[in-house]
């Protein structure tokens, strides 16, 4: 059920994320979604891709150091409440979100969420309770 | 100026020679006696101390380094029975194996009198009062011209390094008339007084004796300015005694004077061995005449300098060195601290399960030395949690200041950006001009 994103360790220098993206580009992987965290030194770059393997090779060919992790995507409904619906019941249950982000779903008008929560199997149990779609790592291959 | 100990620090060469041979020979004989190490060294090199018959034959015995000391850690390397040893020294900021030296109660005298002697020719007499910012404890400087200033008859305050701002009210309030401490400390110092108000112009000081690492002629100008005084180096290493091996005079301000009715110094080329003519530079070599703890054969310093053994203005005859000018090998000297590439790896080493690629970058940013250490990211110790890097960063930094004493800023690069050379990883830049 889990989605898997990738992330890239990446110095704050200038044109570093461009580099990436080429890296990307001429591995012809699409991204869907990415986020960047950083420091005043570094960064860390999670992407979701459309093939994580591929996209994983050509980044380490080039010297970047990869790692993959599991996270939850969820459909958000494009409407006011629609992200607190998914939030609330978490929250009630002592849910932790580490960090999430967000796209667009091609296909409808609806968005998709990536969260990385410190208990992914008691929020899976709870999106199922409460009737969440989950999105897995084929679907967004597919989108 | 006064010169503390008139008749040896004035003798003329010829006198000095003879006393210097007859110290060697005596110190030859002794740890040949008692030091399994020397008496290896002279059978491997052929000789035996009776072929010690002028100071030229010094140049057949075998150096002694610091790996050597290393070996014999803790005490292998003592000349006398503990029973004999009043006090214990070891060098400065060593994970695994630091050096350690021992004195016996002669030894901590004559120490005393070299740093008493030291005092005097930086101007300082009975009636000065010693501010000392020399850090007391393992390392040598605290205690060493702490002893110095009470057998000069001087005033001493054991203020020691750090809390800085008290410092400064202590000077305003005491009257010190003699500075001693690290001149990158005291350069810092000056700033926090700055900061405070307090204008050096209207402190008390006259001179003041700085050492522990090395600085160049425009720290001298700047200290010179910004503090109204004097400003001396100091030469010295636990190894040989501590701080007191060599001091400049007040009058000239040009090279430290090496006392050397007890210690024969010499230049060699670090690549050959060969001893060097006076004026041309090359590694420092210290053989202790008197020392009864730890005497030491031909030791290798690894600090570069040449000779001069043209007579002072001061009075004094003693040859004079000239400020050491780096290392020959990548010790680095941080705000007085030794610290060796090695010891920052074997930290590394602990965080993570291959051998990581690291860099020290060292700086001088004000006043004070700074060090970064780049270390490159990599599969073991990646995370996509900024918080956990983060958490690997301070974590290293707080080892490294633990170990090592020393205050680093700890930054992750990528894999592969720190730059070799033929393969190997440049383990050091040093930004500061020496």
């Amino acid at each position: 059920m889990l989605a898997e994103q990738i992330s890239i360790f990446i110095e704050n220098k200038e044109g570093r994320l461009a580099e990436v993206t080429a890296i990307l580009r001429d591995a012809d992987v699409n991204i869907r979604a990415l986020s960047l965290a950083d420091t005043t030194d570094f960064g860390v770059l999670r992407l979701i891709v459309n093939d994580n393997e591929k996209a994983e090779q050509a980044l380490r060919k080039e010297g970047f150091t990869v790692g993959r992790t599991k996270v939850l995507a969820v459909e958000v409904s494009d409407e006011p409440g629609g992200l607190n619906k998914v939030l609330d019941p978490l929250w009630m249950q002592n849910v932790n979100v580490e960090y999430m982000y967000a796209f667009a779903n091609p296909q409808c008008k609806n968005a998709i969420m990536v969260f990385r929560f410190d208990d992914h199997d008691k929020a899976l149990e709870i999106f199922k309770k409460h009737q969440i779609k989950v999105i897995t790592t084929e679907e967004i291959a597919r989108l | 100026m006064p010169i503390f100990d008139i008749d040896f620090e004035t003798m003329p060469r010829e006198g000095l020679e003879a006393i210097q041979l007859r110290r060697l020979q005596n110190t030859v004989q002794r740890v040949c006696a008692t030091v399994p190490f020397y008496k290896k060294q002279f059978e491997t090199a052929g000789i035996t101390p009776k072929d010690i018959r002028s100071l030229d034959d010094l140049q057949h015995i075998p150096f002694t380094t610091k790996q050597d000391l290393r070996d014999n850690y803790p005490y292998n390397m003592f000349a006398v029975p503990m029973e004999q040893v009043v006090r214990i020294h070891a060098s400065s900021g060593t994970t695994g194996k630091p050096t350690v030296v021992g004195y016996t109660r002669r030894d901590v005298d004559t120490w005393a009198d070299l740093m008493a002697r030291s005092l005097s020719a930086a101007g300082a007499g009975s009636g000065d009062i010693i501010h000392n910012a020399f850090g007391y404890g393992l390392f040598t400087g605290g205690l060493g011209a702490h002893y110095g200033a009470e057998r000069l008859g001087a005033s001493v305050i054991p203020v020691s390094g750090g809390n800085t701002r008290r410092q400064i009210t202590i000077m305003k309030d005491f009257k010190p008339t003699i500075l001693c401490g690290t001149p990158s400390y005291i350069l810092h110092l000056a700033e926090v007084a700055d900061d405070m108000g307090v204008d050096f112009k209207d402190l008390f000081f006259k001179s003041g004796i700085f050492g522990a690492e090395p600085w160049t002629e425009n720290m001298r100008h700047e200290l010179e300015s910004k503090l109204y005084l004097k400003a001396v180096d100091i030469y010295g290493l636990s190894e040989i005694i501590g701080p007191g091996v060599s001091i400049e005079c007040t009058e000239e301000q040009n090279g430290l004077h090496v006392f050397e009715d007890h210690f024969i110094v010499e230049i060699i080329d670090p690549e050959t061995g060969q001893v060097l003519p006076y004026g041309e530079s090359g590694e420092l070599v210290f053989t202790s005449l008197t020392k009864e703890a730890f005497p030491v054969i031909r030791y290798r310093t690894r600090d570069i300098s040449s000779l001069n053994p043209t007579p002072c203005t001061c009075g004094r005859t003693f040859v004079r060195m000239t400020k050491p000018a780096g290392r020959t090998d990548d010790m680095l000297i941080i705000r007085g601290v030794n610290v060796f590439p090695s010891q920052i790896e074997s930290v590394l080493m602990e965080k993570q399960t291959t051998r990581p690629h690291y860099q020290l970058e060292v700086d001088r940013k004000g006043n004070l030395d700074t060090l970064t250490i780049k270390v490159e990211i990599n599969d073991s110790v990646f995370s996509d949690d900024i918080k956990s890097l983060q958490t690997m960063e301070n974590k290293i930094a707080t080892d490294i200041k633990e170990t090592l004493g020393v205050t680093a800023r700890v930054m992750l690069v990528e894999p592969k950006t720190i730059q070799r050379s033929q393969g190997k990883a440049v383990r050091v830049i040093d930004n500061r001009n020496f």
